[in-house]
């Protein structure tokens, strides 16, 4: 197994997560966090998820950067410069030994397309093998969102109902 | 004021052939995601990118920008599109969203399950592009119409 196309990638989300912590200029950050998603999209094409890379690249690389542009236009100059303390020092010692702790225990997860992992031998297989003679639908994802699982995406279209008459509420201010 | 109308030739040209372009595509991803990548969530979120770059180009006061305001009165349309098709399984004797029990004639179980994917994904579609929508309007009044009323 190559890792001629992982790892450029991986360096790249790495470099573009890390500058979008550590830019001063708050534009400059969420242009990063722009470019972040648009990488995040293709690790998500590279791993077969095409579904999901879709929704990364319109939401995270088009939709977000758009509001979070609007948001900062709305706020004063002095508030998209902001001036950086440096960590406290529990932090600076903590959170590298956490992430150690993350790698080692990563080392226990399920190789990628382990056919015996927990994800693969619970109700998936039921899915993959029913869908199209039940639903009449070949995209088994779409299946499972709408219709094995339609009412965790009835809950969601609510959540994002809810945003949005949350955002109006919030922020329109009728001068009547 | 009447909106941030974008001055440049190229931008304006570019963003009038982009529009409709990214529409017909969310209409593919909408009606064929049942059969590729893709549905109903990404559909509405595409629809809503290309409204949203319609409106920060040629400002609320366009005709699209008029379109777009228009668009805000469907708020909640989807979600009762979505509860109204899972109601249908209730009507029919089932649970609710339980498509293939939906009192439609002419279909069987799974084509009533089918028709119940895409009449959801549609709703959910229109919910996720009028929230989007919507979020935009309600996060760049000043910007977009001047701070005047509606």
């Amino acid at each position: 197994m190559t890792y001629s196309f992982e790892l450029p990638l991986l360096v790249l989300l790495l470099l573009t997560a890390g500058g979008a912590i550590l830019v001063k200029d708050l534009i400059s950050a969420v242009l990063l966090l722009g470019v972040y998603s648009f990488f995040l999209s293709l690790v998500w094409a590279w791993l077969g998820a095409a579904d999901v890379a879709f929704v990364e690249a319109v939401v995270g690389a088009g939709l977000a950067t758009v509001f979070f542009l609007l948001t900062l236009f709305r706020t004063a100059p002095e508030d998209t410069h902001i001036r950086r303390h440096p960590p406290p020092i529990p932090a600076v010692v903590a959170l590298p030994l956490l992430g150690l702790l993350l790698l080692y225990a990563a080392n226990d997860l399920p190789a990628f397309g382990d056919l015996a992992s927990p994800a693969s031998t619970h109700v998936s297989p039921r899915y993959l093998e029913h869908s199209i003679a039940e639903t009449r639908t070949p995209n088994v994802v779409t299946a499972v969102l709408m219709d094995y699982r339609a009412l965790d995406t009835l809950v969601e279209t609510v959540v994002v109902f809810t945003s949005g008459i949350a955002c109006w509420l919030l922020l329109r201010r009728d001068p009547r | 004021m009447t909106g941030t109308a974008f001055g440049s030739p190229i931008v304006r040209r570019t963003a009038s052939l982009l529009v409709p372009l990214v529409q017909l595509f969310a209409l593919y991803v909408l009606f064929f995601g049942q059969y590729g990548p893709g549905g109903g969530f990404v559909a509405g979120v595409l629809f809503a990118a290309s409204i949203v770059l319609g409106l920060l180009v040629f400002g609320t006061a366009s005709p699209m920008g008029v379109r777009a305001r228009r668009l805000l009165s469907a708020d909640g349309g989807g979600l009762a599109l979505f509860v109204a098709v899972g109601g249908l399984g209730l009507i029919g004797g089932g649970e609710f969203l339980n498509y293939s029990e939906m009192p439609v004639p002419g279909l069987e179980g799974a084509s009533r399950r089918y028709a119940g994917i895409l009449a959801t994904q549609l709703g959910v579609a229109m919910d996720v592009a009028v929230a989007a929508v919507s979020i935009v309007f309600s996060l760049s009044r000043e910007l977009l119409d001047g701070g005047s009323d509606d």
